[in-house]
């Protein structure tokens, strides 16, 4: 490998989100490989905690600023700021600069923040221009697209240019992949009812689509899906998408068979 | 219409076990949104259209004082009368003293949500003046005393069967022997019921889809003609509509036109787009021989300069609602408003106070389908949760629920502490987890675990083991 | 006029603006006296012969039925073929539209024309539409002795004739044409655009025909 002295990797600074540090500290290990093999050094900054997003969607502009500029605090030294999260990445890039709009000390700090936060797959893709990676998978996958990263961060394509990468795996569509899973942070408590109704007819559509593995790229999204799964007893297996491109599907899935 | 916003999570239950409703709710979710997406498709300019329909109302919002008297002026040079309603109650009043003066027994109206959220047809009859809806979905909803569950399919929450069993009920005149199976029988026996009403009727009240300042016209867009019919047939026409329903021009209209029906059903233009401007000229050989708008405030100049401004660009077509997962949960009714899905959201608190229509900004997944389709580009969510905003501002929000996020800040916002409490919690979460790491119920989450089971976490947090793994050199 | 005075002064102040602000007046009188066209879509942007295609292809989509004609001496026979072909009584209604008045009816004799307004009975009405819009088979109707509105309305088949050299392709300019006529501000009493025949989607989104208005549109292009 030449090393040439003017260019260096780039830094790029983790935010793991608080669910995968909780719940499946996999998906982190998978993300900074997919980073690193990709040509750049990640860095996980100990003090991180949450993007904010259960006090913000809880209208408590207080502690969300509070978050946020601790956040931006930790984070802004970094090239890059990636997130395995559609939901975590668009409150840092999208909602973070509304906080902050007409603050004299915040707003353009927040504004160079902002620009260099990324969802991963779309990182790979659109700013490192990973178009394959070397993962194989023998089997059959469907991929949900989480709101967040659809609708605010415009990620549709990218995942699947990613997937259709991996050797002997094979893309099953869903019907309505782009429809909500009924996770919505805190609706999924406070409407049990309503989001049990939606979440159910999102694993209808799983079922449907013959796939053997569901795929995602938001724990919230997965766990919600994943947990109603196991509870109707279905056998699919349930994984973040990083997983799968990083070639790391050893580790227990989040529901479901596994091999 | 009875509020019931309060009650908008026993109304959810409710709907979620009507197996009629559930079933009339798939016709929702399988026929409005693909309409709307090919006719959105099959015009490249759709898009564009939406930008400058933003445009259009934005500009007109922010000079709205001066286009209500421009219209007001042209309505007049027309023949026609303004009144002005700060309150439903002002509106009200208005339009009984029009319908004692015209001497009116029955009044045919075309659909119109106005008058709904003003309680209008109750207090018609209330005063001895008998309303009769023309549209067949407020027809219907009539016959069952129902209010309307969608803005613009009023009946989209009924089948077949219970519509025939309402006809069969009501009237009475007809051979109880007929056969009404099929949907065309049904129709036909409706037209020719309210063919009758619509000579007989003394005044005929309208809303608008649009109000033309440029010449004093409102505007109805309807399918089936029933609104044309209501307006011309009776001696008085009377047109009731919110104030920021103004649009500046014809040319204005024309391009809102281009982005209202292909949103709300798929169709390029409504069958029936008509405009109307003043009564009848003495030349006429039919028409109304008065003519009168009632412009309705009821809290629209406070939205005004406000965070909620935005809605009032809200051109009620229907599309957030089609597209909306929680509607298509639990259909209109269980919002408690006149107004349901997310702009009804939105709007609900603003007209009735957040404090009695708390629940309805907090029933959303935030998913954002209803501003990727809204035509007027509407920030649905940001509105939203501009509402929780001010809920939790005013401690509205339920105290375990405060209480709860309280908690969870307060370690986010000290990292160190975080990090104790979270290895603990994630070591006590994984052993109840067991073998097989699930976790079939969890006290304190009973939300989650009634219809779910909860993946237990793996033990250890990452950012634990990734400084492990960094301490004794291991790569990552 | 309180509820004005205290509606105007409320947005007002919501505005943080005043009424005497010659800015804002000007914006507002600006636009209304040169209405701003917009965004008009390439569709119905076509030749005349390709627009007229458009316009039916657009009028059948939305279940009128379209038929073309080389002169208006030819409309009597189609009015008579039509009503022969559905069963009617060869019976119709019509305003004292000038163009309409011009066909030679003579030449149908067992055609009974009625004049004025319909009286509910009719079942079948003919008009003349001023205008059409191609990129969405739409007509344009205005209301008067010419044209009574109830023709259009009452009847159950209603059969209008447009010509083709008025067929536009699109809205705009058959609003700009009806500006010109009838001068800036000033519009008949009600301007119809009607796209197919009345129907309704209301029982189960089953679409049928004929709600409250004709069950079947006829639109006759003579030119």
């Amino acid at each position: 490998m030449t090393v040439t002295q003017t260019s260096r990797r780039p830094r790029v600074g983790l935010f793991a989100t608080c669910l995968v540090d909780l719940f499946r500290p996999s998906v982190g290990f998978a993300a900074a490989k997919l980073i690193e093999d990709a040509g750049c050094e990640v860095f996980v900054p100990m003090a991180q905690t949450c993007c904010g997003q259960p006090a913000y969607n809880s209208g408590d502009r207080k502690d969300t600023r509070a978050l946020a500029i601790q956040v931006i605090e930790l984070f802004e030294e970094f090239d890059y700021v990636v997130a395995p999260s559609g939901s975590c990445a668009a409150m840092l890039k999208k909602h973070y600069p509304e906080l902050f709009k007409g603050d004299a000390k915040w707003e353009e700090r927040c504004r160079r923040f902002s620009d260099k936060v990324f969802e991963l797959v779309s990182f790979l893709t659109d700013v490192m221009f990973i178009s394959n990676v070397e993962a194989k998978l023998d089997g059959s996958a469907t991929y949900h697209d989480s709101c967040s990263g659809l609708r605010e961060l415009g990620i549709q394509k990218q995942p699947r240019k990613l997937l259709a990468s991996v050797e002997g795996l094979e893309i099953k569509e869903m019907k309505d992949s782009d429809v909500c899973c009924g996770f919505g942070g805190t609706f999924c408590v406070k409407y049990s009812d309503i989001s049990n109704s939606i979440v159910s007819k999102k694993t209808a559509n799983i079922t449907e689509s013959g796939a053997d593995m569901l795929l995602a790229g938001d724990m919230g999204c997965l766990m919600n899906m994943a947990g109603k799964l196991k509870r109707e007893g279905a056998q699919i297996e349930v994984r973040h998408v990083a997983e799968v491109l990083a070639g790391m599907t050893d580790t227990a899935p989040i529901a479901g068979s596994g091999k | 219409m009875q509020f019931t916003a309060p009650h908008f999570k026993e109304n959810a239950v409710g709907a979620l076990a009507d197996v009629q409703l559930q079933k009339a709710l798939k016709n929702v979710e399988t026929g409005f949104i693909g309409k709307r997406a090919l006719a959105a498709g099959a015009l490249p300019e759709f898009d564009a259209l939406r930008d400058r329909g933003r445009d259009i109302k934005n500009h007109t919002l922010t000079h709205l004082d001066l286009y209500l008297e421009a219209y007001e002026e042209r309505v007049t040079a027309a023949g026609g009368h303004v009144h002005w309603a700060e309150t439903g109650e002002d509106a009200r009043n208005i339009i009984l003293d029009i319908c004692r003066k015209a001497g009116a027994k029955t009044v045919t109206k075309g659909k119109s949500m106005i008058t709904e959220e003003i309680n209008l047809n109750d207090f018609l009859e209330d005063h001895g003046i008998q309303p009769v809806e023309t549209d067949l979905g407020e027809y219907i909803i009539q016959l069952r005393g129902e209010h309307p569950s969608h803005i613009i399919a009023p009946a989209v929450h009924l089948n077949k069967e219970q519509v025939e069993e309402d006809f069969r009920r009501v009237h009475t005149h007809l051979d109880p022997q007929r056969d009404l199976t099929a949907p065309e029988s049904l129709l036909s026996e409706a037209r020719e019921v309210l063919r009758n009403r619509y000579f007989q009727a003394d005044v005929g009240i309208t809303g608008a889809n649009f109000l033309v300042a440029e010449t004093g016209s409102s505007v109805i867009v309807t399918n089936e003609g029933n609104g044309d019919l209501t307006q011309t047939l009776g001696k008085v026409h009377v047109v009731v509509a919110s104030i920021e329903k103004i649009v500046p021009t014809l040319e204005d209209c024309a391009q809102i036109l281009r982005v209202l029906a292909r949103s709300a059903t798929g169709q390029d233009m409504s069958v029936y787009t008509t405009f109307s401007t003043g009564p009848k000229r003495p030349e006429d050989p039919d028409g109304p021989d008065e003519y009168h708008v009632v412009l309705l405030d009821n809290g629209r100049s406070s939205m005004l300069g406000s965070e909620f401004q935005d809605m009032l660009r809200c051109i009620r077509c229907g599309a957030c609602m089609n597209h909306c997962p929680v509607y298509h949960s639990v259909g209109g009714h269980a919002y408690g408003s006149v107004y349901p899905g997310p702009m009804g959201s939105v709007l609900t608190p603003a007209l009735f106070g957040i404090e009695n229509s708390a629940h309805l900004p907090n029933a959303s997944t935030f998913c954002g389908r209803c501003e990727s389709v809204c035509p007027m580009h509407i920030p649905l969510p940001k509105m939203m949760r501009r509402w929780r905003e001010k809920e939790f501002e005013r401690h509205l929000s339920p105290a375990t629920v405060r209480w709860g996020l309280g908690v969870w800040a307060f370690f986010a916002r000290r990292p160190k502490l975080y990090r104790v409490a979270t290895s603990a919690m994630v070591r006590m979460l994984s052993v109840l987890g067991g073998s097989r790491r699930r976790i079939g119920s969890l006290p304190l989450a009973s939300g989650w675990t009634r219809y779910r089971d909860m993946p237990a976490p793996e033990g250890q947090t990452f950012t634990q083991q990734w400084a492990a793994r960094k301490a004794t050199g291991k790569a990552a | 006029m309180q509820g004005k005075s205290a509606i105007l002064a409320k947005i007002r102040t919501s505005l943080h603006v005043s009424p005497q602000d010659a800015e804002r007046q000007a914006a507002v009188s600006g636009r209304l006296n040169e209405p701003p066209v917009g965004i008009v879509p390439s569709r119905g942007q076509l030749p005349e012969e390709e627009r007229i295609a458009l316009f039916r292809k657009m009028a059948e989509k939305y279940s009128a039925t379209t038929a073309r004609i080389a002169t208006l001496a030819e409309l009597p026979a189609t009015v008579g073929d039509f009503l022969r072909a559905k069963n009617l009584p060869l019976a119709a209604r019509m305003g004292s539209d000038a163009l309409l008045r011009t066909v030679p009816w003579e030449s149908e004799p067992t055609l009974d024309i009625r004049d004025g307004a319909s009286d509910g009975l009719d079942l079948v009405g003919i008009s003349h539409a001023f205008g059409a819009v191609a990129e969405t088979g739409t007509l344009a109707l205005a209301s008067g002795p010419d044209n009574p509105a109830t023709i259009n309305f009452l009847p159950e088949q209603h059969i209008v004739v447009v010509r083709a050299e008025d067929v536009a392709g699109d809205m705009e300019t058959v609003i700009g044409r009806l500006r010109q006529v009838m001068g800036r501000g000033v519009m008949p009493r009600t301007l119809y655009f009607v796209t197919g025949p009345s129907r309704s989607a209301d029982i189960e989104q089953t679409l049928l025909l004929g709600a409250h208005g004709p069950k079947g549109l006829h639109i006759v292009i003579a030119g």
